[in-house]
């Protein structure tokens, strides 16, 4: 990997010194130049990843980090670009697998890819109203009307939160003294009315 | 006679777009036995042509991911099992090496060895499966039969090592459950000479085998450059002619110590990713031998990795600093300092990769799961299409995957 070539090439790109691969920091304005130079000049040619994080304490909230191959050079480069606005260019055009992570990015955080050719759910249904691996989503679920209508008129049923029985318990960090392991979600614990 | 209309073939070719029928939209799966699971495929036909392919995913979908950010590593090794379900040693080790490298634990030569010997016969548990229920789906039903014996045995030994047959969970971030049970190396390797046979009769059933060939021969070819575009790993990517194998190129748990060769294909059909498959079944048994003869003593687990691993049973209910340490380390979890991995370990799908971020403590912030069948299964509407439907069952047979790793 071309360290000096990159940095010289786009000044804005930050290294963020990675501990076990090239770590750098990329704009999204600069992501497509970014990926297009690094795939064809410095051989990284396979999209080894590509995801969403919600970042603590970090603006913005959301964040995409991509993994980048070269099957020449056997070496890894990881990239992270801020979601400002939840909104990230998509790299479709330059591998086309990012298709599929890009759409369970936006499944998943709700964060958008200017330029994807087909941006729809794909782990969850179509019509989904929430984004489950945002920090704010309980670990249960929420409840939600099933995605069949003509099912859920006849049956009455929904989406429900998944029963936890409790678990899973870890205690919070810290000191053991702080209390007793419980689970770190406790949403499920509130009492519900019996209907 | 008189000739009132003179009828030729270039009258009915003229009229080739008013004699067009309509396309057919046909929904393949969920429950359907050549999509391998919970697979849909929502096709479009014109006659037997499929002209688009459009694959709807998630119906097992777990949330893996949530539920990897809510427990302690440890917690979630049998969650790992339910990945790629086919091989679920091989996933509990790509997940442990992840934390490992991530918390700069060391596992000893023993560890290490013990880890390579699940990851193949994990590879040679997986492909076995693999290549009988492809056979299966391009009418060759005694396959099937010939490799899931041979699986039966592999799971005997696996519920003598692991206590499971099929959910093993056998690794712990800095070593795994037990030690190799007395004995069980030399059933080990009796077991090779078995596998070799069936590979053998597996082998002189297939490959020249008319039927076979004319249902996977050609069909479906996936190009070098197609398969890079589309971030293919493991042996489908092998197949296109790319010899890039992790264990060779980026050698994990000292997959460098080993000497076995790296099986690539030339044209990408559904024949060179069978033929890339079988080879891999010979060299998984040449490595399994070298592993097995050669098994390092010593220890098994990090002992020093004492805010990792757990400490020795008979020391927990004997002295009080080992009691407190275990009693720590199963509540909080194991102690990973902050930062972030990405580890890919090659597993029989192909590269199964876990991105962790850390912000200290026995809980991971984010741990992402890159399924190499999510990739695999991503290519298909660029694959697809242009060939027949029914040749639809060799291509899903061809590329191996496991709805469990793609949903997750």
């Amino acid at each position: 990997m071309d360290a000096a070539a990159l940095t010289a090439r786009f000044p804005s790109v930050r290294d963020l010194a990675g501990k076990d691969m090239p770590a750098y920091e990329v704009a999204g304005s600069d992501l497509l130049a970014v990926v297009k130079h690094l795939r064809d000049e410095q051989s990284f040619d396979l999209l080894a990843d590509l995801c969403g994080v919600e970042w603590k304490d970090r603006t913005p909230r959301f964040g995409v980090v991509l993994h980048l191959l070269s099957t020449a050079s056997k070496e890894y480069v990881r990239l992270h670009v801020p979601a400002v606005d939840d909104r990230v260019p998509s790299v479709s055009s330059l591998h086309p697998g990012a298709n599929w992570h890009e759409r369970e990015a936006y499944d998943m955080f709700g964060i958008r890819f200017d330029g994807h050719p087909d941006l729809r759910r794909i782990l969850m249904w179509d019509g989904y109203p929430y984004h489950p691996l945002r920090k704010d989503f309980p670990l249960a679920g929420i409840e939600v009307p099933l995605p069949a209508a003509d099912v859920a008129a006849v049956t009455g049923q929904a989406v429900e939160p998944a029963p936890m029985m409790g678990g899973p318990f870890v205690s919070h960090g810290g000191h053991m003294s702080e209390g007793e392991p419980a689970a770190l979600d406790q949403s499920w614990t509130e009492e519900r009315p019996k209907s | 006679m008189k000739i009132t209309k003179e009828i030729s073939i270039g009258d009915v070719a003229a009229r080739a777009e008013e004699l067009r029928g309509e396309n057919m939209t046909l929904n393949m799966g969920p429950s359907h036995p050549a999509t391998h699971g919970v697979l849909r495929l929502s096709l479009e036909l014109d006659g037997d042509k499929v002209v688009k392919c459009d694959p709807v995913i998630g119906y097992l979908h777990r949330g893996d991911e949530k539920i990897a950010e809510n427990m302690t590593y440890n917690q979630f090794v049998p969650y790992t099992d339910r990945l790629d379900y086919l091989a679920p040693l091989a996933n509990n080790v790509a997940y442990a090496i992840a934390v490992e490298r991530l918390a700069g634990v060391k596992v000893p030569e023993r560890c290490e060895a013990i880890r390579v010997v699940c990851c193949e016969m994990a590879r040679i548990s997986s492909h076995l499966l693999g290549l009988g229920v492809y056979a299966m789906d391009t009418g060759a039903w005694t396959v099937f039969m010939y490799t899931f014996n041979e699986r039966e045995r592999l799971y005997t030994l696996f519920e003598e090592l692991t206590g499971a047959r099929f959910t093993t969970s056998y690794t712990r971030v800095g070593g795994v459950t037990r030690d190799l049970p007395e004995g069980w190396l030399a059933k080990v390797d009796a077991f090779c000479d078995g596998v070799l046979r069936t590979v053998d009769e597996v082998d002189r059933l297939l490959t020249r085998n008319g039927i076979f060939l004319e249902r996977t021969e050609g069909v479906a070819p996936i190009s070098k450059e197609l398969a890079l575009a589309y971030g293919l790993t493991g042996a489908n990517l092998r197949a296109s002619g790319v010899p890039f194998d992790l264990r060779k190129d980026k050698p994990y748990s000292g997959y460098e110590r080993y000497d076995f060769d790296v099986a690539v294909g030339t044209k990408g059909d559904c024949f060179d990713r069978y033929l890339v498959r079988m080879e891999e079944l010979r060299q998984s048994v040449r490595i399994l031998r070298q592993a097995v003869r050669g098994m390092p003593g010593g220890a098994w687990y990090a002992e020093d990795a004492k805010k990792i691993f757990l400490p020795p049973k008979a020391k927990v209910l004997t002295r009080m600093e080992e009691l407190i340490q275990n009693f720590m380390l199963v509540t909080e979890g194991p102690q990973v300092p902050p930062g972030e991995v990405y580890f890919e370990a090659e597993n029989p799908k192909g590269a199964l990769g876990f991105y962790v971020v850390s912000h200290g403590g026995g809980v991971p912030w984010r741990l992402r799961i890159r399924g190499p069948s999510f990739v695999a299964l991503s290519i298909l509407p660029a694959v697809v299409p242009g060939n027949y439907l029914t040749d639809i069952a060799s291509v899903l047979g061809s590329l191996d995957f496991v709805m469990g790793e793609c949903d997750r």
